[in-house]
């Protein structure tokens, strides 16, 4: 039969398809980012030479590329390339030795020894150190309302599904002047295990006053709704929908409304200066030790103008690194990240908050003290 | 094969402690199978929507262009839906939801009020038309290009002698495909839809954005929260990953590797039947 030369003629395009299938699965999400790496042209003015390799956070990455542009032109003899694969795998490869800093937005803890392990990496006490600091923003898309004054209890029963229409006097009551339609609320929260949505609902339970009952957690805990995949998707959703709300880093937000949260007696909109604030008075984990600059941020906050619904994130290094070259270049690079300039470029660039002076002073002493061990 | 082998044994390798993990890492499903067989239905509904739409579609075009339209058109025809298939699955799905989606909302209200009685159009109506049937749509229209190009190619390939004795015997055209194109074509009609069903069930990326999932098990293709897949589920939760959390994602993968492999088996397996059948 004619019927065998077809096999033989599909078999090979076949194996193909399905190499080649593979072979692009495998292939998404290595690339590095070393923008501006040739970026020699500026002026000689350090002396480094070498490849520093970080990996970590995605949310540091627009952050990073800046850093990489500033740092790079001080340095222009130096490599920077910073793997946005995500705070988990960050970690991994920094517990692996695979890279010389690593970004996160869970600070290192030992839920699951992690702490303990990239101690041993190291052979001292890790740092960590603030490095970017960005408000969440509440957006919401609703028909002829423009502005929102909510507190956190209200929020959290939106997004737990328990407040299900505008005109709900719980919002009405704080909205006096609004003009608030009979539409269906539709909350939309992230389908992905993300660092944005951990802080979303930590400030949720710490400052709903138990109207939340969830545990915070990186991944949605409440059962159904509208899911959207990554920053962009929530966005996204909210912005083609009506009565939509949902939550984003504030710098990602575009066009769409932001509601003002309730601090204390006020109602703060999610800018720079008031998330910075917030890190400032925010208490160390418990256990942190004198490099260790992990916060548990006070979501209970009553500081005027702070803003708590933040995101931090956390760049992570050892004290001591076996070649003095290492040393050098992680020392380097850590001092321009947490400098006024570093994080003026991350502000810049990705919308951030600069560190405020105390923390930055204080991050400053412990990178400075990085050496070959 | 070499690569297929090494496949599965990182994936049993890594997969397996991942059924026997803590509690904790099932994210409040209790143990393995709690947490996979939402994400095994989700993964199953899109590929059956993607099929069901796209397999009848990919057939009608392929026998248009290899036996129905004249040679200008058909080439034209043929490239065009080729091109289909190199555009990448994030384009796919960034179309899916910022333009797609927005724009079936219409017709969710419309099925919802007029067909409402039944399981799959219970409202109420997702917002933003991120529904698993937009997600199986999106689908049907990615793995069309790889159906239509393979059953076009075993379409034309069908000896000139078989369809020209059945013409002779009086057979309309439509008889003459019956009778001679579809039985020589058959084994490789089965192949271009395993092929398009295996794009089905691993596709990632375009589901992970253009699908709102999350929910549980449910028939209802119209609303707000849906199960998700296990390529896309991988995808979301695999950023932030811990260890344990990756021994359960490698284990998913794991079912869904062994649910392909099964399904391209049975599949095989009945087309070789109807083959010895015949033969006798």
């Amino acid at each position: 039969m004619n019927r065998t030369s077809i096999r033989k003629a599909l078999a090979p395009s076949v194996a193909v398809l399905a190499l080649s299938i593979t072979l692009t699965a495998c292939g998404a999400g290595n690339e590095t980012t070393d923008s501006g790496s040739d970026d020699s042209s500026s002026a000689e003015t350090g002396t480094l030479t070498g490849e520093l390799n970080g990996a970590g956070a995605s949310s540091q990455e627009k952050a990073m590329e800046a850093w990489s542009v500033g740092f790079q032109g001080l340095n222009p003899d130096v490599t920077l390339n910073y793997n946005p694969l995500g705070s988990g795998d960050g970690r991994t490869q920094f517990i692996e030795g695979g890279t010389l800093f690593a970004g996160t937005d869970s600070a290192f803890d030992d839920e699951e020894g992690e702490l303990t392990a990239a101690n041993e990496r190291c052979g001292t006490d890790i740092i960590q150190v603030p490095s970017y600091v960005s408000p969440i923003a509440v957006m919401f898309n609703l028909e002829g309302v423009d502005s929102l004054q909510l507190d956190a209890a209200t929020i959290a029963g939106i997004f737990d599904g328990k407040i299900t229409s505008w005109d709900d006097p719980a919002i009405a009551d704080l909205n006096p002047d609004a003009d608030l339609p009979a539409t269906d609320i539709s909350p939309v929260h992230r389908q992905d295990d993300s660092g944005t949505t951990e802080n979303f609902t930590d400030y949720l339970s710490q400052a709903s006053d138990g109207a939340w009952p969830h545990e915070p957690d990186g991944l949605w805990p409440v059962k159904g709704g509208l899911a959207a995949e990554g920053t962009s998707g929530v966005v996204a959703a909210v912005t083609n929908g009506n009565g939509t709300i949902g939550y984003a880093d504030a710098s990602q937000v575009g066009e769409l409304s932001v509601v003002d949260v309730k601090v204390g007696e006020e109602y703060v909109a999610p800018t720079a200066e008031a998330a910075a604030k917030v890190v400032a008075v925010s208490p160390p984990v418990e256990g942190a030790t004198e490099t260790d600059m992990a916060v548990e941020v006070d979501r209970t906050t009553t500081e005027a103008g702070a803003y708590p619904v933040i995101l931090l994130s956390y760049l992570v290094a050892c004290q001591t690194y076996e070649t003095q070259e290492d040393a050098d270049l992680v020392k380097a690079f850590m001092e321009y990240v947490v400098s006024d300039e570093g994080q003026a470029a991350a502000a810049e660039n990705a919308g951030s908050a600069p560190l405020d002076a105390e923390t930055a002073t204080r991050a400053q002493d412990i990178v400075s003290a990085i050496a070959a061990g | 094969m070499a690569t297929l082998a090494g496949v599965f044994i990182f994936l049993t390798i890594e997969g397996v402690p991942g059924f026997f993990q803590e509690e904790q890492f099932y994210k409040g499903a209790g143990n393995f199978w709690g947490y996979v067989d939402h994400l095994l239905f989700g993964t199953v509904l899109a590929a059956t929507i993607a099929l069901i739409v796209a397999v009848p579609l990919a057939f009608g075009i392929a026998l248009v262009v290899s036996h129905y339209a004249p040679k200008w058109i058909a080439g034209p025809v043929a490239y065009v839906i080729d091109l289909l298939a190199a555009v990448p699955s994030v384009v796919f799905g960034l179309w899916g939801i910022n333009l797609f989606a927005p724009k079936m909302v219409p017709i969710y209200d419309w099925l919802n009020a007029h067909l409402g009685w039944l399981p799959f159009f219970e409202g109420p109506v997702n917002p933003v038309g991120t529904t698993i049937l937009t997600a199986g749509l999106v689908l049907a229209i990615m793995i069309l290009p790889i159906i239509t190009a393979i059953s076009r190619e075993v379409f034309t390939q069908t000896p000139v002698l078989h369809e020209e004795a059945a013409l002779a015997l009086g057979a309309t055209r439509w008889e003459m495909i019956r009778l001679a194109v579809f039985p020589y074509a058959k084994s490789g009609m089965v192949s271009a839809v395993m092929l398009g069903l295996g794009r089905a069930l691993g596709e990632t990326m375009a589901v992970a954005m253009v699908l709102s999932g999350g929910g549980g098990i449910s028939f209802n293709l119209i609303a707000s929260s849906n199960p998700t897949s296990i390529a896309a589920n991988i995808a979301s939760q695999y950023k932030e990953n811990t260890p344990g959390t990756l021994h359960v994602l490698i284990a998913t993968g794991l079912v869904l590797f062994l649910v392909t492999f099964l399904v391209n088996f049975a599949a095989r397996w009945i087309v070789a039947g109807n083959d010895r059948k015949m033969a006798r």
